[in-house]
């Protein structure tokens, strides 16, 4: 009986294998890049309205965030301040600039200034600012070192699995509470080490963060 | 020659040796090796019969129909299924448990009756497994679409993923999974194996090029040499052993989907033995109710014989039995334990629940019906085995509905009570699968030896080595056994069976 098949088709199945090899290296390289965490919001800077700079109120005069973001302590939604709060200041200073004007058209028309959200929780998480914030999780856990940003860009990827990171092992991050808002701050400046200090405030304050799919899919 | 004709033909009221150590031949007919191969080999290359294409063209559409059902839920949202609270698992969780149990009976065919050396496993053995992979196929289809968000899918898989998601391993749920699709890969390993002799045989016989170079595939280089057979009897024994576990796990783990949870009627330590002992009975009417129809339309009575149908009752009222005390030990639990939630859910099941006619359908299929199987005339017509097999099939069906539905719409919480009502979707959807099991099967008869060719040559005398033909002369003067519902069969070489 004849060959059914030629004799080319003896180094087919390797070759074969190795068109694999590379078809799957080209998979895992994509799958890489465009799904894993690298591939998030992470670096969005979107043009706000006036440009407002944090490197200047925050870092340069000092201000602390709950000046402007008041209710971060208080309230699930941490908030964007109104614009009689920037009034507060600028009824005095910088008056003749043309983004303050801005901001007086805003206070006298009560028609609010449009800023652009940075930082985007999902629909479908529950996550509650005051709760984090209270834990002792400081801001720059989260929104990095803000009082060095002219414009705020999302410093961390704010994935899911960046998430469960930080709940998985919450003493990595906590600080006492009057060291939230403090961004430079570090465990080193008390001369203690992160670790060792976040297990204590851990134990004492008894923070154990849900890691169920519950504990923000609810 | 006197004394040889002496001893060959005692004289009457002797006791006649021949008889007595006579086992009913597995091939009737003293067919031989050749005849075997093409009695085989032509269910593929004769064409096929107008039952064949009466039976594809439905079920074709059929699989449409499954298809476009399953295409309206993935686009729509899981909610066009009946499933919502209180019953959140409804028709979709009980096709796939009905689904998964009918495959057992291949794997309890194919590997713990080869490794206990069951010789009439083999004229059994391809068609059952065929039909255990086909009706895996359909069961793996409706948990993967309850779930909802098919694309998720995956998370069921323990990948490292960005999301940092990794499976709970205390869930039975998610050793379902691995219990299902270890399952399915074994099968299709084992039934690919057994199938390799027998696709260089097609390979060897059909002259159409396409078809030639596709069995040598998948042949992967046969030609039936010492060592060849050698190297593949060892890898069937270690797939059987491999498989053998499978029989017992696979619906044990699909049993403590319900077991371990803490809802009346399903938190019961009877579940595992009696979702497996089910599960086989299911399975063994399934592989029934497809190869009686099929003998009988190619004309494989020598090959898969009575003697194979009586075995196959046998399981099914032993398996039946064993399911039925289950149900009743079921009952007596409930009361017996005190328990008061668990009582009051057998009594919602047994006595003024709204579907009590499931459960009494549901006894009456598996438990009632195939104790016709104690007796030998109706394990011998065809029309009874038919109409039993039948029962079971319906009856596994509603015993699954009844453990879901009857239990989750009859919770703790009487506020939270509610009937459930399957919408068309998923009423298409199940009839939709019957359609693609059969479709699947139909193909199956269409393109691949629907019986073991080399396997059954090995249960024939003449694969013993100490075969002696003479004797094989001597003792086809005792005419095969013959049955009344059997009537294509007539026993004796007048049949036909030369010895060559």
């Amino acid at each position: 009986m004849a060959n059914i098949f030629p004799r080319w088709t003896n180094t087919l199945p390797l070759k074969l294998l190795i068109a694999l090899g590379f078809v799957g290296a080209a998979v895992a390289a994509g799958v890489t890049y465009y799904v894993t965490q690298e591939y998030t919001n992470k670096g969005y800077m979107p043009s706000q309205p006036i440009p407002f700079s944090h490197e200047l109120h925050a870092g340069q005069v000092g201000l602390d965030c709950r000046y402007c973001h008041s209710f971060v302590e208080q309230s699930g939604h941490a908030n964007v301040p109104s614009s009689n709060t920037c009034w507060n200041c600028h009824q005095h200073v910088k008056t003749n600039s043309p983004q303050i004007a801005k901001i007086k058209e805003s206070v006298e028309t009560g028609k609010p200034l449009q800023w652009v959200k940075v930082h985007k929780v999902p629909d479908y998480a529950y996550f509650n600012h005051s709760v984090h914030v209270n834990s002792g999780v400081s801001c720059v856990s989260c929104h990095g070192k803000i009082n060095e940003m002219p414009v705020v860009f999302q410093d961390q990827s704010q994935s899911m699995g960046w998430c469960l990171d930080c709940h998985r092992a919450p003493e990595n991050h906590l600080r006492p509470l009057d060291k939230i808002t403090n961004l430079n701050w570090t465990a080193k400046d008390a001369g203690r080490e992160q670790k060792e200090m976040g297990e204590k405030l851990k134990a004492a304050w008894k923070i154990n963060p849900p890691e169920n799919c519950a504990g923000c899919h609810r | 020659m006197a004394t040889a004709e002496a001893h060959d033909h005692p004289p009457a009221g002797a006791p006649s040796r021949a008889k007595v150590l006579l086992r009913e031949p597995l091939v009737l007919n003293n067919r031989n090796y050749s005849w075997i191969t093409n009695k085989i080999a032509s269910v593929i290359e004769e064409p096929q019969p107008l039952l064949w294409w009466i039976l594809i063209v439905p079920s074709f559409f059929l699989t449409l129909i499954m298809v476009g059902c399953f295409t309206y839920l993935i686009s729509t949202g899981v909610g066009v299924w009946g499933p919502n609270q209180p019953a959140a698992w409804g028709w979709d969780i009980t096709n796939f448990v009905f689904w998964i149990g009918i495959g057992h009976a291949g794997t309890l065919i194919s590997a713990i009756l080869y490794l206990t050396r069951q010789k009439w496993r083999t004229a059994v053995n391809r068609s059952a497994e065929a039909m255990t992979i086909f009706a895996v196929m359909c069961a793996g289809l409706f948990p993967a679409l309850h779930v909802g968000r098919v694309w998720m899918a995956w998370f069921l898989a323990p990948i490292p993923n960005s999301n940092q998601i990794w499976q709970n391993f205390k869930s039975p749920l998610l050793w379902d999974v691995f219990a299902v699709s270890t399952y399915f890969t074994v099968s299709v390993i084992f039934w690919f194996l057994g199938l390799v002799p027998d696709l260089a045989t097609m390979r060897d016989r059909t002259k159409h090029p396409v078809k030639r170079t596709l069995y040598a595939l998948f042949a992967l280089g046969w030609r039936g040499g010492n060592r060849q057979w050698r190297h593949y009897e060892i890898a069937y024994g270690l797939l059987a052993a491999l498989s053998t576990p499978l029989v017992l796990s696979v619906h044990t783990v699909v049993s403590f989907d319900f077991a371990t949870s803490v809802v009346p009627g399903w938190h019961t330590t009877i579940f595992p033995p009696y979702f497996v002992a089910g599960a086989i009975f299911g399975g063994f009417a399934m592989v029934l109710t497809l190869m009686i129809p099929v003998r009988k339309i190619y004309g494989l009575q020598d090959l898969f014989t009575m003697k194979h149908i009586d075995n196959m009752s046998k399981i099914i009222v032993l398996t039946g039995t064993i399911v039925g005390y289950a149900y009743l030990m079921e009952l007596f639990i409930a009361w017996y334990s005190g328990s008061l939630f668990e009582f009051d859910a057998f009594k919602w099941r047994i006595l003024y629940g709204p579907y009590t006619w499931a459960y009494y359908g549901m006894f009456f299929c598996n438990v009632i019906a195939p104790q016709a199987f104690w007796f030998k005339k109706c394990r011998e017509n065809l029309w009874v085995v038919m109409a039993v097999c039948m029962c079971v099939n319906a009856g596994m069906w509603y015993e699954r509905f009844v453990i879901i539905v009857t239990t989750l719409t009859r919770d703790f919480l009487p506020g939270a009570w509610d009937m459930y009502h399957p919408s068309w979707v998923e009423i298409w959807s199940f009839i939709g699968t019957f359609g693609f099991f059969t479709m699947l099967f139909l193909l199956f008869l269409r393109y691949l030896p629907v019986i073991a060719i080399g396997e059954v040559k090995a249960v024939l005398p003449e694969a013993d080595p100490h075969f002696n033909p003479k004797l094989k002369e001597r003792d086809a003067v005792v005419p095969a056994p013959t049955y009344d519902g059997d009537y294509e069969h007539t026993g004796g070489r007048a049949a036909g069976g030369a010895i060559s």
